[in-house]
């Protein structure tokens, strides 16, 4: 059994490494369709063999499965090695990273056809799920680590997939810095571990949280800090990176330059949720640090609020939906803050689903009106394109958190959480979850208005757009299906069975009644949430199909607040001026000033030049005048002369 | 037999080698001595493979010795011996030449033997440094090896090749000379040149801290330390692409290897003293250097500032042992220390080689090193542009590339020394993947702007070989490091018990 499971966990996790292999290097030999052919195989492998381990931990519940592939590096009696940890958790996200990667790829086939790049693209796919793979699966921090990073050069690599375009490549450039400034306080978050537990494994960490609840680090003198603290926020650090959140949020609009299908599997469904993937798992060490969960709880709860504000003034539909993510990250990040690590665990699954949707369905879109994103220059597609219309319909009810859509019950046990927690912030926070539904509800529908309904605003007598092929609207609908279905499935085993299903791995929250999907709807009519989502679509409906003069009027009345949502609250702008701008002019600065004019100029080339000058003194004393020499030979004797003596005259 | 002559074969066989090229001058005969060259690189590199496979992993003693008398009346001897250090920097150093020489096949157009025969002298020379066990005779290939690397830079050079040359030329012979008086007055005290034997001479404070900076001066150079580093981006700008290969993959290491052989087991006490000076000038090379490094407008002075910055790492894990062995009272994380530098210097040994190779094929078909007369070359060569942005991550550190292990594991033990050093060193996870996927946009991404990139051709047969070579090597340490560490180990846990002892 142990040997079955091991071979299987390294299968699912190797085999799309193999296909990014496969189609990398022999990809221009094999043409475009057996590329394509061999990554979906491997990928479908993982997909049917992550089922397959599914079965056996939720039916079968065989215990938590922790296997060392191999030793990494062994240094001054600190192993590092490769392994997998195979529990509840980590099954979960397995499954869902392997089933919306397979689905991508299949749709990559139509919305890359005619792509130059298209084996490469294929070959980058898979090693992101290879990398993504990695992450979820590892039982060590070295190999989270390598999954991270993993997952952040194949994002890289993605966004600027058309190097051709300044955009894309600026962005990829800025999504893998920005990261980069995560993995700054990850990194060092991992060697706080090993400094408090002499050991980088999670189970080693995990046993010995206890003994380390009131030990210390004095970083700054004299200001003893919780070590549990200290390393809950170095880790939180990184999280922020990967999972976008404010401030270091920056980089996911940007990576809408990608190719669509990326931002549907990479910026939406896996990649970004890698950070509350992350926590979750360290739930055990988070547990006890009300420091830190205050702390991402604040900055969840903004994220939440804010970020979507944004999405209201985006015309590009994908921005739309990207903002829209940061916004849900910020749901699930609130959730961890929250204590509610299954609830952040729940909408992370939920929102994989629909959010691929709607991306996907936006791809769809985007491929009817000849590569054209901007929602001022559609509407009215919603005859032309049914299935898409349908099934991003169906998205934006979840993404709306409307039951019974999957994203209602995710996204009520986030709200219920943070509702429920008293530590400090928790006021605020709640605030923004609530208003956020308001907010997240008006810009969904804004986008399906614009996009589907209205008049159309393209140019009707040059582009004719239509429904698109199978390979792209049959992972909408298999999309479509969990989006619905998911939550109301998913929400009694998750969070109010006894012991819940992500028990083994994550520490649970208490509910105070157990309910199920039914008694939750029945009791949604009666929640403020509820009426604010309904709201929301209304005013979105007021807005873009009553009366379409009204967002104009919006604009002029309340010019400034447009004003700072349009900058995106500056942001960009600061990061600019003060980090970009301002080290390329410290670095400047070093480079003239301290390498070439101290150093080199001064110090260097100055002491040749010293060397020099006294050549040149000393060739002067060489004139060949016997008077000279003889002036300095009685110069000499003189002055010999009073060394000598000066001492016996005293 | 071949073990007690196998060291010797190593140093003398190239220079033999290279003085047989040297018999084909006047390029009349390219492919013969080109052939010659290789087949001798091929040789050691064989040699090598032997040295690896009857090395004994579980001793710190010195191995395949060998031991002559050469001038006995200063007690100056011809000692020659390996250890867990020494032989690792021995393998790379005979492959990085194995490449270059490979590397060399199509680039190199004029004097051709005498190119080939330079490369393979300065291989045996090296060799001989890492080899010596005898202070005089490691002076005296320490000193030897900058003759070749000098016409290198002086006669295949590019335009300003002779203040390059020559500023490398006195700024390195420089640093040595207050070298050679420390290791004669320490060779007075131990009554012997051999440098095993220093280890166990007595000194007060004073001497120690006159013989650390006389070390400090010569291996800070070369390795190089901030302030002291200005020589090497003219020095790489100017030299052949074979030739900057060289200087960053070999030459570096040897200062930091003389702090390993020399300042930490022969002046402990010093170096504990003096430690505050060197992690300073370490993280100044980190955090200076890299900023630096993000503003070059010429891509082999980008690689240069960021060999510097990367040997910042090295030092920083040298003497960073003496605060983390004084914070945590044991050794188990001055260990990760130590052979996380041993580590980067391997690891960066590669990385450093192929990007200066990767300038060289662009130099060579445009002769321009200059950033912005690029841009969109992974349009006309999509093979080099792949095997680059695998030595761009190996730069920048990513995980399951070697350029991560080291700088892994000295973050993670310099901890233990202060979080505040491991915070601003760790800040090159930022800075390096700044200068060098900006670097790497602006030449290979974007529009083709300059009409020249238009004539590009991707890479040939040969430079394919050693692209590929160098790849594997990079991402093979990189997943799997465990087989190098493991011959570090009793030597590292030799050299700590040496370096914690007083010898007051």
């Amino acid at each position: 059994m142990e040997q079955l499971i091991s071979n299987i966990t390294i299968a699912i996790v190797l085999f799309p490494l193999l296909g990014a292999l496969v189609a990398g290097l022999l990809g221009k030999k094999m043409g475009c369709t057996w590329s394509h052919r061999a990554t979906i195989f491997y990928v479908f492998i993982s997909f049917v063999l992550s089922l397959y381990l599914a079965k056996l931990v939720f039916i079968e519940h065989i215990p938590t499965f922790n296997l060392v592939v191999y030793h990494w590096g062994i240094s001054g009696g600190v192993g590092f090695d490769v392994g997998f940890l195979i529990d509840q958790l980590s099954v979960l996200m397995l499954l869902v990273v392997t089933f919306v990667s397979l689905l991508v790829h299949i749709y990559s086939i139509g919305y890359m056809q005619g792509d130059p790049g298209y084996q490469r693209f294929f070959s980058y796919v898979s090693f992101f799920t290879f990398a993504m793979l990695a992450l979820v699966t590892a039982n060590n921090f070295l190999q989270l680590f390598f999954g991270w990073e993993g997952v952040g050069v194949a994002s890289y690599l993605l966004i600027g997939f058309w190097f051709n375009k300044d955009s894309a490549t600026a962005g990829s450039l800025k999504a893998f810095i920005v990261n980069r400034v995560g993995d700054f306080g990850f990194l060092l978050g991992i060697a706080a571990i090993l400094a408090t537990y002499h050991s980088i494994d999670y189970s080693a960490v995990f046993a010995q949280v206890d003994t380390t609840l009131s030990q210390t680090i004095t970083v700054i003198p004299q200001h003893p800090w919780s070590v549990i603290t200290l390393i809950s926020l170095l880790l939180f650090v990184g999280a922020m990176g990967k999972s976008a959140q404010i401030p270091l949020h920056v980089w996911l609009p940007e990576s809408m330059e990608g190719p669509t299908p990326i931002s549907a599997l990479i910026h939406a469904a896996t990649m970004v949720t890698a950070g509350i993937y992350m926590i979750a798992r360290m739930s055990p060490l988070y547990q006890h640090s009300p420091t830190a969960l205050s702390v991402i709880l604040v900055i969840g709860a903004s994220g939440a609020l804010f970020t979507g504000l944004i999405a209201i003034v985006q015309n590009d539909i994908k921005r739309v939906i990207a903002y829209s993510t940061l916004s849900q990250l910020g749901y699930m990040v609130a959730a961890l803050g929250a204590s509610a690590y299954t609830a952040a665990i729940f909408h992370l699954s939920t929102h994989a689903c629909f959010k691929a949707l709607l991306f996907l369905g936006a791809g769809s879109v985007i491929l009817a009106c000849h590569h054209e994103q901007d929602m001022r220059k559609m509407g009215g597609l919603w005859k032309l394109m049914p299935i898409t219309y349908l099934t991003y319909l169906l998205g934006s009810l979840a993404l709306c958190a409307l039951p019974p859509f999957s994203g209602f019950f995710s996204k009520d046990a986030i709200i219920d959480a943070v509702h429920q927690t008293t530590i400090p912030g928790a006021h605020y926070a709640y605030f923004c979850v609530l208003t956020g539904s308001f907010v997240t509800a008006f810009y969904t529908f804004r986008s399906l208005f614009m996009t589907f309904h209205q008049t159309p605003r393209y140019d009707t007598a040059h582009l004719h757009p239509h429904e698109s092929p199978w390979v792209v609207w049959l992972p909408l609908v298999l999309l479509a299906i969990p989006s619905v279905l998911l939550g109301a499935w998913l929400v009694k085993p998750l969070l109010f069975d006894t012991p819940p299903l992500l028990a083994q791995s994550v520490v649970p929250h208490l509910m105070e009644s157990p309910q199920t999907a039914w008694s939750l709807m029945e009791e949604s009519i009666h929640s403020p949430a509820f009426w604010l989502v309904i709201s929301g679509i209304f005013s979105a409906w007021l807005c873009y199909i009553a009366f379409p003069a009204l967002p104009k009027f919006f604009v002029r009345v309340l010019s400034l607040p447009y004003f700072i949502l349009i900058k995106k609250y500056g942001f960009d702008d600061f990061n600019r001026v003060v980090f970009v701008d301002g080290s390329k002019s410290l670095a400047q600065s070093f480079s003239h000033t301290g390498d070439q004019v101290v150093i080199d100029n001064f110090f260097v080339n100055g002491s040749g030049r010293a060397v020099v000058f006294l050549a040149k003194l000393g060739r002067k004393l060489q004139s060949g005048l016997i008077y000279h020499y003889s002036l300095l030979m009685a110069i000499g004797l003189i002055a010999f002369l009073i060394l000598i003596l000066w001492p016996l005259k005293g | 037999m071949l073990e007690h002559s196998l060291l010797s074969t190593l140093i003398w066989f190239p220079i033999l080698a290279g003085v047989a090229v040297l018999a084909f001058t006047g390029d009349k005969h390219p492919r013969t001595s080109k052939i010659l060259a290789l087949a001798s690189s091929v040789i050691t590199l064989i040699l090598c493979s032997v040295l690896y496979h009857r090395f004994d992993m579980n001793t710190a003693l010195m191995q395949f010795q060998e031991n002559y008398t050469w001038i006995p009346a200063y007690a100056i001897r011809y000692t020659l011996g390996v250890d867990g250090i020494s032989m690792p920097m021995i393998v790379l150093t005979c492959y990085i030449n194995f490449l270059v020489l490979l590397a060399s096949w199509h680039s190199i157009k004029q004097k051709i033997s005498q190119y080939l025969a330079a490369f393979l002298i300065m291989q045996g020379v090296i060799v001989g440094v890492f080899a010596a066990l005898d202070a005089m005779l490691f002076y005296v290939f320490w000193e030897s090896m900058l003759i070749p690397m000098y016409l290198c830079i002086g006669m295949w050079g590019s335009n300003n090749r002779f203040y390059a040359s020559i500023k490398f030329f006195l700024y390195t012979f420089f640093g040595s000379a207050l070298m050679l008086v420390a290791l004669i007055y320490l060779g007075f005290q131990a009554h012997s040149f051999s440098i095993l034997d220093f280890y166990s001479v007595k000194l007060a404070i004073l001497p120690q801290l006159l013989i650390f900076f006389a070390f400090l001066l010569a291996f800070a150079v070369k390795v190089p330390m901030f302030p002291v580093h200005t020589w090497l981006p003219d020095a790489h700008t100017e030299a052949p692409a074979g030739g900057s290969a060289v200087l960053a993959a070999i030459m570096l290491k040897i200062g930091a290897y003389g702090f390993l052989r020399f300042s930490l087991p022969i002046v402990p006490d010093a170096c504990r003293h003096l430690d505050w000076l060197m992690i300073t000038l370490s993280l100044f090379a980190v955090i200076y250097i890299g900023f630096v490094a993000i503003v070059q407008k010429d891509m082999k002075r980008l690689i240069a500032y960021s060999s510097i910055a990367h040997m910042g790492f090295v030092t920083l894990g040298c003497f960073a042992i003496y605060r983390i062995v004084q914070n945590t009272g044991s050794l188990t994380h001055a260990y990760m220390s130590i052979e996380g530098a041993l580590v980067q210097m391997i690891s960066h040994g590669f990385t450093s080689a192929a990007m200066f190779f990767g300038v060289g094929v662009l130099y060579h078909q445009l002769h321009t090193r200059l950033i912005r007369d690029y841009g969109g070359v992974a349009n006309k060569m999509p093979i080099f542009a792949a095997l680059f942005m695998v030595f761009a991550m190996g730069n920048v550190g990513l995980p399951g590339t070697s350029g991560f292990v080291g700088e892994f594991m000295v973050v993670l033990s310099v901890f233990q020394a202060s979080p505040w050093i491991s915070l601003l060193a760790t800040s090159t996870v930022v800075l390096s993947a700044a200068y060098t996927l900006w670097m790497y946009k602006r030449v290979f991404y974007g529009k083709i702007i300059n009409e020249k990139v238009n004539t590009l051709i991707d890479l040939d047969a040969w430079d394919k070989l050693v692209f590929v070579l160098l790849a594997l090597t990079i991402l093979l340490l990189g997943v799997y490091p465990q087989p190098l560490l493991n011959i570090f180990h009793p030597t590292v846990e030799h050299l700590l018990s040496l370096s914690m002892q007083s010898k007051l």
